[in-house]
C-alpha cells in the first residue's frame, strides 16, 4: 500500500495543452459567431447554432455515460473497475459543466425563435395535424422542464454517486459497514439508471435531435444514440486510463482491465451497428417517404460521404481490429481504436444534426474543428483538475481485491 | 490407439495446485493434463498451453458463412431468378444483411462446435478415459505422461509431498478410442472393476 501513488499531479504539458486547445476553440467561437451566428443569414446562423448544438450534446452525454458505466457495474456488484474507478468518476465531474452549456445552447435554439425546431413555431404548428398531434410532447414548455430536469439530475445523482464513493477512502470498513456501503451504493446506482433510462434511454434525444426533423421519428433513435455515447464514453476512459498508466500511476490496474474496456468498445460498437442497420433497414424496406426522407440526403445527397464513412469506422475498424484478444491488450492499439471511435461517434453526431439543419451542404470545416478542439481542451482540463482533487485508488473499498486479483 | 503410462495426482485445493504445477513442470515432468470441476483461471497459462486456435478457426467458419450466403442469394436474386419484389433492385444489400448474419452464426456456431468435439476427441461412440470420477466434483486431476524412464514410485512421493491427497498410476488409452461404456466396465489396466 505504501508504494501506490494516490495523488495526481497535473503536468505542466497537460495544462498547456488544455489551454491551447481551449484557446484555439474561444477563437474559433468568437470568429464563427462573428462570421455565421451573426450572419443575416438564417442558413448560417442555423449552421452555427448546430454546430454548438451537436458537440455540446455530444460531450454531455459522453461524460453521462462514465457514470452510466459506474452505476451499471455496482448494479451487477462487478468488482473489476474498483482500481480505475476514479478515472468515469472524475469524467462524470464534466457532466455538470456541460449541461450547464447545453442547456444555455438548447434553451436558446428553442426561445429564439430559430429555424431548428420547426416545432416550437406556433403558427406552424397549428396549420400542420401531425405536428398539432406531437405538441403534447414537442412543445416549448415541456421541453425547458425535462432539459432542465434531465440535465440537474443527471449531475445530482452523479454527484451522489461520487459523493458515496469519498468513504472508500476514510476508513477501513468492517463486514457490516462494508455491506451497508455496498447497498446504499446500489440503491443510488439504480437511482441513476432509472432517471438515466427515463432520459437518454428514450426522451431526451428524442427532445434535443430528432425533434429537428419535426415530422418524422425513429423508436430506434434513443437506443442509438446511447449505444453512440456509451462506445464513446468507454473509449473516453480508456484513454484516460492508458494515459494514467503511462505516467506511472494506477498500480493495480493491467491488461486485465484493458481488456474489459476493450470489450466494451468492441461490444457496443457491434450493439450500435445493429441499431444503426435496424433503424436504416426497416425504414429502406418499408419505402414510405414520410420516413425515408430522413435518409434520402444522408444516403443519396451530400452527406453520403460522411454517411459511409461513419458506418466504416464506427463498426468496420472496431469489428476488424479489436477482433483479437491480443488487439484488446495492446495498449497502443487501444488508444489507436478510441481516439477513432470518439472521432467516429462525434461524425455520427455531426451527420445526425447538421443532416437535418443543413440538408444541401455538408459543413464540416473550421468552426466544427474549433469547436470540438474546445470541448476536447474543456474536458482534458476539467477531468484533470477532478483526478487530482481525489486519491487515484480507493483503497478500502470493499471490493478492491476483486479488482487487484481481476483476471480475463 | 497407442496405451500409455500416467500417474496422477489428486488435490483438493486450487492453490496448492498451482504451486505443485509449477514445481512439476520445472522439475521436468510433462503434464498431459490437469482435469478439474469448474474452469479456473489462470490454469492453462501455468500449464504453458498454447492458445487454442479454435477462435481463428471460428472466424474461418463465419467468413465462410457470409461468402456463401452473400454468393447464393446474390446469383438467385440477379442471374437465376430475379424478382421485382416491392420495386426494388435486384441486388437488395440490406434486404440480404439478415441473412449473410444469419449464416455467419449458423456456420461459426456448428463448425466451432464440431471442431471442439474433433479438438477433445468427442463424439459418439467415442469413448474416453476418466482418470479419476471425482475430476466432476471436486478433486483437481493431475495427469503426468511417463516416460519408460520415469520412475513411477518417485514422482507419486513427489506429488505426496506437493500436497496430492491421492495418486497412482494408470494406463490408459490417450487417442481415439471406440468403445462403449457398457461393454468395457474397466476403466484402465490394472483397476478392479
Amino acid at each position: 500500500m505504501a508504494s501506490i501513488r494516490q495523488s495526481f499531479e497535473i503536468p505542466g504539458k497537460m495544462k498547456t495543452w488544455s489551454f491551447a486547445l481551449m484557446g484555439i476553440g474561444i477563437v474559433a467561437l468568437i470568429a464563427g459567431f462573428v462570421t455565421k451566428g451573426m450572419s443575416k443569414d438564417h442558413h448560417e446562423q442555423d449552421i452555427f447554432l448546430g454546430t454548438l448544438m451537436y458537440n455540446t450534446i455530444f460531450w454531455t452525454l459522453v461524460c453521462n455515460a462514465s457514470m452510466f458505466f459506474l452505476c451499471v457495474t455496482t448494479m451487477a456488484w462487478g468488482g473489476w473497475q474498483q482500481s480505475f474507478r476514479r478515472i468515469p468518476e472524475a469524467i462524470s465531474t464534466m457532466v455538470p459543466i456541460f449541461g450547464g452549456i447545453t442547456l444555455v445552447v438548447l434553451l436558446y435554439v428553442a426561445f429564439s425563435g430559430s429555424h431548428i425546431y420547426h416545432w416550437t413555431d406556433t403558427v406552424a404548428v397549428a396549420n400542420d395535424p401531425i405536428l398539432k398531434g406531437k405538441s403534447g410532447f414537442l412543445n416549448i414548455k415541456f421541453f425547458t422542464i425535462w432539459t432542465v430536469l434531465a440535465i440537474v439530475l443527471w449531475s445530482f445523482l452523479g454527484w451522489r454517486m461520487r459523493k458515496l464513493s469519498e468513504q472508500a477512502d476514510e476508513a477501513a470498513m468492517d463486514g457490516e459497514t462494508g455491506a451497508k456501503f455496498i447497498l446504499s451504493n446500489t440503491v443510488r446506482a439504480a437511482t441513476f439508471l432509472v432517471w438515466f433510462g427515463l432520459t437518454v434511454g428514450s426522451t431526451v434525444p428524442w427532445l434535443w435531435m430528432m425533434s429537428i426533423d419535426a415530422h418524422w421519428y425513429s423508436t430506434m433513435y434513443s437506443w442509438y444514440n446511447f449505444a453512440s455515447t456509451f462506445v464513446a464514453g468507454m473509449s473516453l476512459v480508456a484513454l484516460w486510463v492508458i494515459y494514467l498508466k503511462n505516467k506511472g500511476y494506477l498500480e493495480y490496474t493491467n491488461q486485465e482491465h484493458l481488456h474489459d474496456i476493450g470489450k466494451f468498445m468492441f461490444a457496443f460498437s457491434v450493439f450500435w451497428t445493429y441499431l444503426w442497420f435496424s433503424q436504416y433497414m426497416l425504414i429502406w424496406y418499408s419505402n414510405q417517404p414520410e420516413e425515408t426522407i430522413y435518409f434520402k440526403h444522408r444516403v443519396q445527397g451530400p452527406y453520403k460521404g460522411i454517411f459511409f464513412l461513419n458506418l466504416i469506422i464506427n463498426f468496420i475498424c472496431p469489428l476488424l481490429i479489436l477482433m483479437k484478444r491480443s488487439a484488446k491488450r495492446n495498449y497502443t492499439l487501444v488508444t489507436f481504436m478510441a481516439v477513432l471511435i470518439i472521432f467516429g461517434h462525434w461524425i455520427d453526431y455531426y451527420q445526425q444534426i447538421m443532416g437535418s439543419i443543413s440538408k444541401e451542404h455538408v459543413t464540416m470545416g473550421w468552426l466544427d474543428f474549433g469547436i470540438l478542439s474546445l470541448f476536447v481542451g474543456m474536458m482534458i482540463f476539467g477531468v484533470s483538475k477532478a483526478l487530482a482533487s481525489k486519491p487515484l485508488i480507493p483503497k478500502y473499498h470493499p471490493f478492491l481485491k476483486e479488482s487487484i486479483v481481476h483476471h480475463t | 490407439m497407442a496405451k500409455k503410462k500416467f500417474v496422477v495426482g489428486c488435490f483438493d485445493n486450487e492453490d496448492v495446485l498451482f504451486p505443485a504445477v509449477k514445481k512439476v513442470r520445472t522439475t521436468g515432468y510433462k503434464i498431459k493434463d490437469v482435469y478439474t470441476p469448474f474452469p479456473v483461471h489462470g490454469l492453462d497459462h501455468a500449464l504453458g498451453m498454447r492458445e487454442t486456435s479454435l477462435h481463428t478457426a471460428g472466424f474461418i467458419y463465419g467468413i465462410t458463412g457470409t461468402t456463401t450466403a452473400l454468393s447464393c442469394i446474390s446469383w438467385i436474386f440477379t442471374k437465376d431468378w430475379p424478382l421485382d419484389i416491392g420495386g426494388k433492385p435486384h441486388f437488395a444489400l440490406p434486404a440480404w444483411i439478415p441473412i449473410m448474419f444469419e449464416l455467419t452464426v449458423l456456420f461459426a456456431a456448428v463448425g466451432m462446435v464440431l471442431t471442439f468435439c474433433y479438438l477433445c476427441q468427442l463424439a459418439p461412440f467415442v469413448k474416453k478415459h476418466h482418470f479419476h470420477l471425482r475430476a466432476t466434483d471436486d478433486l483437481f486431476v493431475m495427469v503426468i505422461e511417463c516416460t519408460e524412464n520415469t520412475n513411477t514410485e518417485d514422482l507419486k512421493a513427489f506429488l505426496t509431498n506437493n500436497g496430492a491427497i491421492e495418486t497412482d498410476v494408470q494406463i490408459a488409452e490417450e487417442g481415439w478410442w471406440i468403445g462403449r461404456y457398457d461393454k468395457d466396465e474397466v476403466l484402465f489396466e490394472g483397476a478392479t472393476a
